[in-house]
């Protein structure tokens, strides 16, 4: 039964597979044209997989036709053609036909367009009842996906049962493609890891009929790499910048009084907490669109745990209208934390952070309502803001609240800066959370950040001598330092 | 325009002049804005969740064939189910005995999301910027070409004064070091650079915001020219003489409300003399 049905799907796929290689096998007798008309052919073609990748792509490599910007001047383009078995081609109108039968057994089945490609395979299938449709279907499901694990061995049998298919295309004067598949099993951009590979590269004239072949390369097979070397600058940075941060920290846990210059901004919380405490008016205490996971927030949750607790001390009311629901349940944890800490637990109130929307000017329309009926004294934004910075930090400023904020968005801090009273600007907001804890982690991982900075300008400099003397003087060393540091994703 | 087409766009335009009203101050059709949209995002985000994340994930999947059939268990991904527990988890917050365990999963959230964040953002904010600022300069076109070559961004002298913005930049964000002297004066560089980036971004951002606004007044116009048409200016068929009544209530209303204020205004300003 599974032998008879792969056949009839083979069979289906005849027609398609044909028609799908019409124009795009390259054609094999090139001796139609004048042989003075045609292209010399590139050279010295190499496929290898392609580095730091995941797998399922070839790189390949060659040097140009003679006739590429010099000699005839005749090459347009490069076309790149893989060897592709015929199992590989024909998967897709096994699909085609699992696709047709899913339709065929499910309720939303209607008669097909006569002379459709579904017409077609209805045709062949048109008399079978559903339990037969059913077995067929879990048959050809099963047949898909051995013919996907026999597709190495498929590729192994080269030159039989297969054609060349183009690939990728290249202009004229490239000397390098890349062909990449997919790793998605059901997509038709499959390409197999581990199987082999032949290819070779047509050299194309203006008019496409006429090109010549390059000589076969192959076999070669794709495989992933466990680490992409492509990014071994990153993973010495983090190295090194770990290494700092533990090292300060134990070293600020050993007592060391590590200095951090006052930030304007957090100077100004305390004081602000005052004022809202002798007007005896609320705090409202806003952590933006960011959500749980990023480091603004992050950053956001220690500040807020600060302000909690001397708002706990002052016994002054605070507001936290959230955005997202795992900010609000973190914010919540955060400020009973801090209420518990300043031996205040009862007053605290599930309340105190909750939920607006996540739809950003509904939020913002929330807020800004609610800064204009509780009037609080003082407006905190920090976290992660978007369009909506003016909006609250205008409104804010009408209501007559001190405005201290702070945000790692580069495009909205102008918007603070205009608007509050005091901006902590950028990585200001993660050293502000080192600032007001004073705990050794905190302070031990600014003090490393600084060391990491000195070091990221001695290499800014460092790499800028290298980069112009290396091009001056054409020292290759040179130029592979600076090299080190370019990250290829 | 249908009638029906028109009445939501009739909403929208009273939406739209109830949210500008904001600008006079906080008033009876802001609050109507702002509740109604506050509210209709909040149900429209619940049941994006169910209809994007737990139905499709957790509970049925949806066939090629556009049927609702797989239970999660016969599904493909029965790994969905440790996020599924983690999210039931986070209902222990309602229990006062058992509200401690739903830090765990927000513990395992921020640990896993710190961690991605770090290679993220040491490869993206420090690698890339780091290896693009060691430039090789264009030393053939240091001054710049044209009549306003300083401006030119692609001359040596540009890539220099980028060069010498980044290190001072970088030395404005040290903590661990008190801006005096030397140190202090190049921190100071490094302020004033980035208020020129600053001051740029304003500049671009609130252009972007005038033409959202000039959108907002074609809406508007359009509706306008619409409105009075269906109200009567000019006999339309498309609309009944219910919308007209409506209309001009509305407008009343407006008005009525405006007048007050005036009144109320005027009378804060004798009182006050």
């Amino acid at each position: 039964m599974k032998l008879k049905l792969l056949v009839l799907c083979l069979l289906l796929s005849c027609f398609s597979v044909a028609s799908a290689q019409e124009g795009t096998s390259p054609p094999e007798d090139t001796l139609l044209f004048d042989s003075t008309l045609l292209p010399a052919p590139v050279t010295n073609l190499v496929a290898f997989d392609t580095e730091n990748d995941h797998g399922h792509a070839i790189t390949l490599e060659w040097e140009i036709s003679v006739d590429d910007g010099a000699g005839k001047q005749s090459v347009a383009m490069y076309e790149v053609f893989r060897w592709v078995p015929d199992l590989m081609t024909a998967i897709p109108s096994f699909r085609d036909t699992l696709d047709y039968l899913k339709l065929r057994t499910s309720s939303s089945w209607s008669e097909p367009e006569p002379g459709s490609r579904t017409d077609s395979i209805h045709s062949v299938f048109a008399k079978l009842d559903m339990a037969q449709l059913e077995q067929k279907k879990e048959t050809l499901e099963r047949t898909i996906g051995q013919a996907i694990r026999d597709l190495p061995a498929a590729h192994a049998a080269y030159p039989e049962n297969g054609s060349w298919q183009q690939v990728a295309v290249a202009p004229s004067g490239s000397v390098t493609a890349e062909d990449v598949g997919t790793k998605e099993k059901d997509s038709p951009d499959y390409l197999p890891d581990y199987s082999d590979f032949y290819y070779r590269v047509n050299a194309v004239t203006a008019d496409p009929d006429i090109r010549t072949p390059s000589e076969i390369f192959g076999p070669v097979q794709s495989y992933g790499q466990w680490f992409n070397l492509g990014r071994l600058a990153v993973f010495v940075f983090v190295m090194i910048f770990g290494f700092l941060t533990i090292f300060f920290v134990s070293h600020a846990r050993r007592g060391a009084d590590l200095y951090v210059r006052p930030l304007a901004g957090i100077e100004a919380v305390d004081d602000a907490i005052g004022r809202a405490t002798e007007m005896g008016r609320p705090i409202l205490y806003v952590m933006g669109l960011g959500t749980a996971d990023q480091i603004a927030t992050i950053a956001s949750f220690t500040i807020l745990g600060r302000v909690a607790k001397r708002v706990a001390e002052y016994q002054t009311k605070l507001m936290v209208p959230a955005y997202e629901s795992v900010v609000m349940a973190v914010a919540q944890e955060v400020v009973k934390t801090a209420y518990y800490d300043a031996g205040r637990p009862d007053d605290y109130k599930e309340d105190i952070v909750f939920f607006v929307t996540s739809l950003q000017f509904a939020y913002v329309a929330a807020v800004n309502g609610l800064m204009l009926r509780e009037l609080p004294a003082t407006n905190v934004y920090m976290g992660k803001f978007f369009a909506e910075s003016l909006l609250l930090a205008e409104t804010g400023a009408v209501a007559g609240s001190i405005q201290i904020a702070g945000t790692d968005e580069i495009a909205q801090i102008p918007f603070f800066i205009v608007a509050c009273d005091y901006t902590l600007i950028g990585e200001e907001l993660y050293a502000a959370s080192a600032y007001l804890g004073r705990e050794p982690i905190l302070l031990g991982s600014l003090k490393a950040q600084d060391w990491a900075k000195a070091a990221v300008i001695i290499l800014v400099l460092a790499g800028l001598i290298l980069a112009n003397l290396g091009v001056g003087n054409d020292w290759a060393w040179a130029n592979n330092i600076v090299d080190f540091f370019r990250v290829v994703d | 325009m249908d009638f029906s087409t028109f009445l939501w766009t009739t909403f929208a335009a009273f939406l739209t002049l109830a949210t500008y009203s904001f600008l006079y101050k906080d008033n009876p059709f802001y609050k109507i804005a702002e509740h109604i949209v506050t509210g209709v995002a909040a149900g429209y985000f619940a049941i994006l969740l169910w209809h994007n994340g737990l139905v499709p994930k957790l509970w049925f999947q949806r066939l090629d064939d556009g049927d609702w059939w797989t239970l999660w268990l016969n599904s493909s991904k029965p790994w969905y189910l440790i996020p599924a527990l983690l999210g039931v988890l986070m209902w222990t917050r309602f229990s006062k005995n058992y509200q401690w365990i739903s830090r765990w999963p927000m513990a395992l959230y921020i640990g896993i999301s710190a961690g991605i964040a770090v290679p993220l953002e040491m490869s993206n904010r420090v690698n890339k910027q780091l290896y693009d600022t060691m430039a090789d300069l264009d030393w053939a076109n240091f001054l710049g070409q044209g009549r306003f070559f300083f401006l030119d961004t692609a001359s040596g002298l540009s890539q220099l004064l980028i060069v010498i913005g980044v290190v001072a930049a970088l030395i404005y964000f040290f903590f661990s070091k008190a801006h005096t002297g030397v140190f202090g004066a190049t921190a100071k560089l490094g302020i004033w650079t980035l208020m020129i980036g600053f001051g740029a971004s304003f500049g671009f951002t609130v252009m972007a915001r005038i033409s959202l606004f000039i959108n907002r007044m074609q809406f508007l116009g359009g509706w306008g020219a619409e409105a009075f048409n269906a109200s009567g200016t000019t006999p339309n068929e498309n609309y009944t003489a219910w919308f007209q009544l409506f209309f001009w209530l509305m407008v009343l209303l407006v008005v009525g409300y405006a007048t007050r204020e005036i009144i109320i205004h005027v009378r804060g300003k004798a009182k006050s003399s």
